[in-house]
């Protein structure tokens, strides 16, 4: 790894960690609500008066699920109905055709989970209208649904004997508008400063300074002119990378350089991608009355974190032996040079970028990209498609990955009350076999989801005639698909045709079982903490604001996560790694 | 009766949320970024005696000698094509990757004949989004003895020109020194034209 390497992601780390304490802090009070910015208080209230709504009124767990529910049924029906009906709707320069239906289902389910898989290519599919009140609404809607969800379950620690886990609307409403809205403003205006495109023209033709020669259909054709995309790109962009998102505007997604166009804008998007999620630990740390126990957490996740970042960097960068075989040097030269595994990255990122961005994108359940995974070299790929198997505890989703990550800190209170015999409690709350039993569900249904999905593609035709690499990469990619799916992740190792009726609807519906297969037992494990009485920590509760227990929470974590997927990983990139050292020597 | 009261304020709630994120948001943003940064808002074309001749920011084919290359595309049909970025998507053992990567070598080589410099990875393997529209420097002076060649320019003039072309690292830091092949191009034919008219 080269200096400037090191350099660049250790100013990452450090600038991420550095905004932890005042944004962690700022979410605390807005949730708490002991502090509401002016004018956008007088919206919320606002809002409350049009919908109907009580704000002081609480919810039990049953009622903040169907809420939650009812509320993202709509917006999967939206952003369907919107994709089939884009023609007949404004704001369609291009006047694209209405989405085909299995496409549509799957880009619907996609946003509303917050997964943001990408079967759709952007520039050449939706509409203006469709990006706009289809996506970028599902960007703000199904981030804010992560982060009420952890909110319901760290009120269910702090509260005691009671049925109450907060009001769905009011965390709704707040999420978008003191978090998400002025973030993403001042974001996407900054985008548009560097050159990401914010406009509603049609697509722009420029004469071509050479002009290119190709072959279709046995014919030489000659063209002069570049067709240029245009669209209101900066304000999805910034939405998508602050609320852990990542479905682009264009194919390419952040790789595109109209929605990354410089070695800033994608410092920054990098950063977005793990802000919100890091900063949460503080603000869980506050709502829970000891900052400890939120510190505790974010260094057990930059501890996972960290390691397998420095993994996918120094092989990518390490660069491809096949073509070194060839005298293609893959040695850095200063600043003149990246050398390396360039094969699906821009000379802008080079490789320490683009590692650092599949790192945090996949260990976050954001799911952009800045570089094509599919053509990492395979320990590289693997360090991300591991970080999303472990089941987003580390970062994750907004909201999603640090509820995710409580689990299993119920998982390893159990286990650890186990082997010393003592009660298992967390918080002040003891941890019985109602909550094991929904932890334990939680933690099953991913990989039974993942690894059943990915036997059925490999066995069916359908499913194998999408491949876009042989041998045992092709199977990384089916490995990597139904991992990001089930995850709502949405990055992808995009050299799978996905966008055919076997992976959109099979697709859809391990999205759909990802989101909601979890978020139902994580509030029926609030709705059962929150009735518990408080008890005073003693002389036999377990200290979990320590060293050892951050040992015990990692431990926990990755041997869950290298037991279960393990196997599928030898047949995929453990093998081709293996393959490749053979013919070229490590 | 309360699921029904549920449903009516979840849709009313979805269709005011609606209307702030998906058309206040987006047109506000819109309207100021129109008025403060227009041209970077539209593209950033590359304007050339009143005609645009493409983007600073997406990258453009060129593939005759007398002219730098940039990446290769993996875009379909034919590459650079805007309306449908993409990478190749080739895992790094792929036979086909191969193959790509050895005829770039051999037109690279053929095209330049006594050029013995070690090959630069990124003019040999295609970008993330197929509209990269930039190669590194040391991708830029690889190509010198060529262009110089073709155009009968002085190496040591094209040398300064793509010297004067390098985009630094952001802050000397962030991201790979570059430089735009679009940007170099037109630069060396204003060059170009100026050398042989003087």
């Amino acid at each position: 790894m080269t200096e400037n390497g090191t350099l660049q992601i250790v100013l990452y780390l450090v600038i991420v960690l550095a905004l932890v304490k005042p944004l962690g802090w700022y979410m605390a009070q807005i949730y708490q609500g002991t502090f509401r910015p002016p004018l956008l208080r007088n919206l919320e209230n606002l809002t409350y008066r049009i919908c109907g709504i009580s704000p002081d009124s609480e919810m039990n767990w049953k009622s903040y699920l169907i809420t939650m529910l009812f509320f993202n049924l709509i917006g999967v029906i939206a952003v369907y109905l919107l994709q089939r009906l884009q023609v007949s709707l404004p704001l369609n320069p291009q006047t694209f055709p209405n989405v085909a239906p299995d496409l549509a289902f799957n880009t619907a389910s996609s946003f509303a989970t917050n997964t943001n898989w990408q079967a759709y290519a952007g520039e050449s599919t939706l509409s203006y209208f469709s990006q706009m009140l289809g996506l970028t609404v599902q960007n703000f809607l199904s981030a804010a649904t992560g982060i009420c969800l952890l909110l319901a379950l760290i009120r269910s620690f702090v509260r005691c004997e009671t049925t109450g886990l907060g009001n769905f609307w009011v965390d709704m409403v707040r999420t978008v508008y003191y978090l998400f809205i002025p973030l993403a403003f001042v974001f996407s205006l900054f985008l548009v400063s560097q050159g990401v495109i914010q406009n509603f023209k049609s697509y722009e033709k420029v004469n071509l300074v050479q002009s290119i020669h190709y072959h279709d259909a046995k014919q030489v054709k000659e063209l002069r002119e570049q067709i240029i995309p245009m669209g209101p790109v900066a304000s999805q962009i910034a939405i998508k990378q602050l609320g852990t998102n990542g479905g682009g505007f264009f194919k390419a997604n952040a790789a595109h350089p109209f929605e990354n166009p410089n070695a800033l804008t994608n410092f920054l998007e990098m950063l977005a991608i793990l802000l919100i999620p890091a900063a949460f630990c503080y603000t869980f740390g506050l709502m829970v009355g000891e900052v400890r126990q939120g510190r505790v957490i974010l260094i057990a996740m930059l501890i996972i974190f960290v390691p397998l970042l420095f993994v996918t960097v120094t092989s990518e960068q390490a660069g491809n032996p096949s073509l070194t075989a060839l005298h293609v040097s893959p040695s850095p030269i200063g600043s003149l040079y990246p050398g390396g595994n360039m094969e699906g990255k821009e000379t802008r990122f080079g490789i320490v970028n683009s590692a650092i961005w599949a790192s945090a994108t996949t260990a976050s359940s954001n799911g952009s990209v800045n570089a094509m995974h599919d053509s990492f070299i395979p320990i590289g790929g693997l360090a991300p498609l591991w970080l999303m198997q472990l089941g987003k505890p580390v970062f994750g989703g907004v909201g999603s990955g640090l509820s995710s990550m409580l689990i299993f800190v119920i998982l390893t209170v159990f286990v650890a009350g186990l082997m010393v015999g003592r009660t298992p409690e967390y918080l002040g709350k003891k941890i019985e076999p109602f909550e094991m039993k929904m932890a334990s569900f939680i933690v099953l249904v991913m990989p039974l989801v993942v690894l059943t999905m990915t036997a059925a593609a490999v066995v069916l035709e359908a499913g194998k005639s999408a491949l876009g690499n042989p041998g045992a990469h092709g199977f990384s990619e089916i490995l990597y698909a139904f991992t990001s799916l089930t995850n709502n992740n949405g990055s992808a190792f995009a050299g799978l045709n996905a966008n055919t009726p076997f992976y959109n609807i099979l697709g859809g519906i391990a999205m759909l079982i990802g989101r909601y297969w979890i978020a139902i037992p994580t509030l029926a494990i609030a709705g059962s903490l929150a009735k518990k009485k408080c008890i005073p920590s003693g002389v036999g509760t377990l200290p979990t604001n320590n060293l050892l227990f951050i040992i015990l929470l990692i431990s926990v974590v990755v041997i869950v996560g290298a037991l279960t997927f393990l196997p599928a990983l030898a047949l995929g990139p453990i093998v081709e790694q293996l393959m490749l050292w053979n013919h070229y020597g490590s | 009766m309360d699921a029904i009261k549920h449903m009516k304020t979840a849709f009313i709630l979805f269709m005011l949320l609606s209307i702030v994120t998906g058309l206040i948001y987006p047109a506000v943003v819109t309207v100021i970024a129109q008025a403060i940064f227009p041209w970077h808002a539209n593209g950033s074309l590359v304007q050339q005696k009143s005609v645009a001749v493409g983007s600073e920011l997406i990258g453009q084919n060129f593939s005759e000698a007398k002219y730098f290359w940039g990446r290769p595309s993996a875009t379909m049909p034919y590459p650079y094509n805007a309306m449908s970025s993409n990478g190749s998507n080739y895992g790094p053992m792929n036979p086909e990757l191969l193959m790509a990567v050895k005829n770039r070598i051999a037109t690279l080589q053929q095209s330049d004949t006594q050029n013995h410099l070690l090959i630069p990875v990124d003019l040999v393997t295609t970008s993330a989004s197929g509209l990269d529209p930039d190669i590194s420097p040391y991708a830029a002076y690889y190509q010198v003895h060529r262009v110089a060649k073709v155009r009968n320019l002085p190496e040591d003039q094209l040398k300064i020109l793509i010297h004067d072309a390098i985009h630094p690292r952001f802050a000397a830091v962030l991201g790979e020194a570059r430089v735009n092949v679009l940007e170099l191009n037109l630069a060396l034919d204003a060059f170009d034209e100026n050398h042989h008219k003087g």
